[in-house]
């Protein structure tokens, strides 16, 4: 098992968030978090990566409580790719890749061959080794996405979060980002809003509603015209394929 | 390909860049020594250097050796890291606050350090000829604990973090106000007005001697600290994404820069600008990344403030201009040429 939450609340001051969810990823596979505005994807996502700490429950990655695992640690096997990160600063390509390797270099250390090769390999990845000297702010949303999910592979992760990472891109872009994620060797968990988007590449699907899950299994399990009346109050056409592999949603007016 | 991946693609190379600067700082310190009222040769000028370390013995006038030594030279190496240690404050403040607009007064400690002066010169609390130092040490301290206070020991964001110095400069402002307008006489509002726009008129080899231990102990803390400050590029959450212990980090370097800023500030009063303009210039010749950014911006507020003191002591015969003024007079033509120049491409 990749990851295991188990009991995870999470609330601020006396609003509860995220209440007595558990989850667990195989080694892996990639988790498609979906649920309405303000359900609780981003918190739980955080609550995972180690970015927040719960206010009761326990979160396991490959064995190891997480709350025992000292910041930088964590980072050497736990990337987090947050939704339109942005700077003012004019950094390059190769300078915001390069940062993921903050967690594998001590104060003064050179740059080792180590962390060469995983910043050419993260660059290769989402094809941008060519344009590394550009000028981060020149990039268009979805290079800038492609970037900063190199910076996370360049941490060398087992575990790879990511929210909303295709917010604001075009329909190519999107699905461009989410084959490249669904193909890394990494576990990865992806909170998505598109539905068919997450059915297309995510090997399970968690459906959260008000902090809680409400349903989780594969796709095809779960994305039901059931669920999707209750948990997101649409009516909607679920449509498989003769195969029984893609399926498709169509939303009525 | 080692080359192309392990340095970063903006900036000239470092090494040159570092021997460069340093040429430019002796020089600039050996002209602020020769140049006054009463100009001494260069040569002198060394030869009362060399004497006064006890490597030379040459003849020179008794007074013209005291003003190289005792006056000036002592003043153009204050001027030196003071400057330093105001550009570096800046830098990391930006970097920490993710705004371009920080500068080392943004918590506050410049109007708590005036606030703290003026309660010496005016109501005369303390006594002796630290006292001044002193007051607005510890006014600066005060305001930066004001703000300490107010964001949450500093562990909240940057924002919070910014509105929390707003206040305390407000508060510390309008003490500094209240105490001038209801006891001061003419006399002592024109000192304190000439202590707030900042001199070296004042400044002798102890102060050097504690500069010389905060401003290297701040720059080596703030290296030690480089790679974790560029992680907040991104922002706080996204330094702690790539295992920066973020509230650490941020009130280590908070105290680091509230320390060299009251330092320095009790010693040469507010002098504006540097923190703001060096780090953007410093920027702009060795790019974003902290390791070339710290010592860039600290070599360059040196011999920017050097510079500085020169032309407040030549600008005007027989005058001093308060330093504050010519920072300003000298820093804005040359921060819109960075400005317009650094502009967006579209």
């Amino acid at each position: 098992m990749s990851i295991l939450a188990e009991n995870l609340t999470w609330g601020v001051r006396r609003r509860t968030i995220v209440s007595g969810i558990s989850i667990s990823v195989e080694r892996g596979e990639t988790l498609g978090l979906v649920g309405p505005n303000g359900s609780g994807k981003s918190s739980l996502l955080r609550l995972l990566a180690g970015l927040k700490r719960p206010g009761a429950g326990t979160v396991t990655i490959n064995g190891r409580d997480i709350a025992q695992v000292p910041r930088k640690a964590l980072s050497r096997e736990v990337a987090f790719v947050q939704q339109s990160a942005a700077t003012e600063t004019s950094v390059t390509v190769l300078d915001v890749v390069r940062l993921g390797r903050t967690p594998h270099r001590s104060a003064l250390a050179g740059w080792s061959a180590r962390d060469e090769s995983a910043v050419v390999k993260a660059l290769e990845r989402v094809d941008m080794w060519g344009r590394r000297q550009q000028s981060w702010q020149t990039l268009s949303g979805g290079e800038r996405q492609r970037v900063h999910i190199a910076r996370a592979l360049a941490q060398t992760p087992q575990v790879m979060f990511l929210d909303e990472p295709t917010n604001h891109l075009d329909i190519h872009h999107q699905i461009e980002i989410l084959r490249m994620v669904r193909d890394l060797d990494q576990t990865s968990v992806v909170a998505l809003h598109d539905l068919n988007l997450a059915a297309m590449f995510c090997d399970k699907i968690v459906v959260l509603q008000s902090g809680s899950v409400f349903a989780s299994g594969t796709p095809e399990d779960v994305l039901t015209e059931t669920l999707l009346k209750s948990v997101f109050k649409v009516t909607a056409d679920v449509t498989r394929t003769a195969a029984g592999a893609d399926m498709h949603i169509r939303f009525m007016p | 390909m080692m080359s192309s991946v392990a340095s970063t693609s903006q900036g000239v190379r470092l090494p040159l860049l570092m021997v460069g600067s340093l040429v430019a700082l002796a020089v600039a310190i050996a002209t602020a020594t020769a140049i006054g009222d009463y100009t001494i040769g260069l040569g002198t000028v060394v030869l009362s250097i060399t004497n006064e370390l006890g490597l030379t013995g040459a003849e020179l006038s008794p007074i013209e050796q005291s003003v190289v030594w005792d006056l000036r030279l002592s003043r153009a190496l204050v001027a030196a890291l003071a400057g330093a240690g105001l550009a570096l404050s800046g830098t990391i403040l930006q970097a920490l606050l993710r705004n371009a607009l920080a500068e080392p007064f943004v918590l506050g400690v410049s109007a708590g350090a005036s606030t703290g002066a003026v309660c010496v010169i005016v109501l005369g609390i303390g006594a002796g000829s630290n006292a001044l130092s002193f007051g607005a040490f510890a006014g600066a301290f005060a305001a930066f604990g004001v703000v300490a206070l107010l964001s949450n020991g500093a562990t909240t964001g940057p924002s919070h973090t910014i509105l929390a110095g707003v206040a305390a400069s407000q508060l510390f402002s309008s003490l500094t106000s209240y105490i001038v307008t209801t006891s001061g006489n003419a006399e002592q509002v024109r000192n304190v007005m000439f202590w707030l726009l900042g001199s070296f008129g004042g400044v002798r080899w102890p102060d050097f001697q504690l500069l010389l231990i905060i401003v290297p102990l701040g720059l080596a803390v703030c290296m030690y600290l480089g790679r974790a400050l560029d992680a907040f590029t991104f922002g706080d959450e996204d330094a702690a994404a790539l295992g920066v212990p973020v509230g650490r980090i941020r009130i280590v370097l908070f105290a680091v820069t509230a320390m060299m800023t009251a330092a320095i500030v009790s010693m040469i009063g507010a002098v504006g600008f540097v923190g703001l303009v060096v780090p953007h210039a410093a920027r702009y010749v060795v790019g974003p990344m902290h390791m070339r950014l710290l010592p860039a911006s600290a070599i360059v507020g040196a011999v920017f403030m050097v510079t500085a003191d020169i032309v407040s002591r030549v600008i005007v015969s027989q005058q001093t201009i308060p330093i504050g003024v010519v920072t300003a007079l000298v820093g804005v033509p040359f921060f819109a040429v960075i400005l317009y120049r650094a502009r967006p491409q579209a």
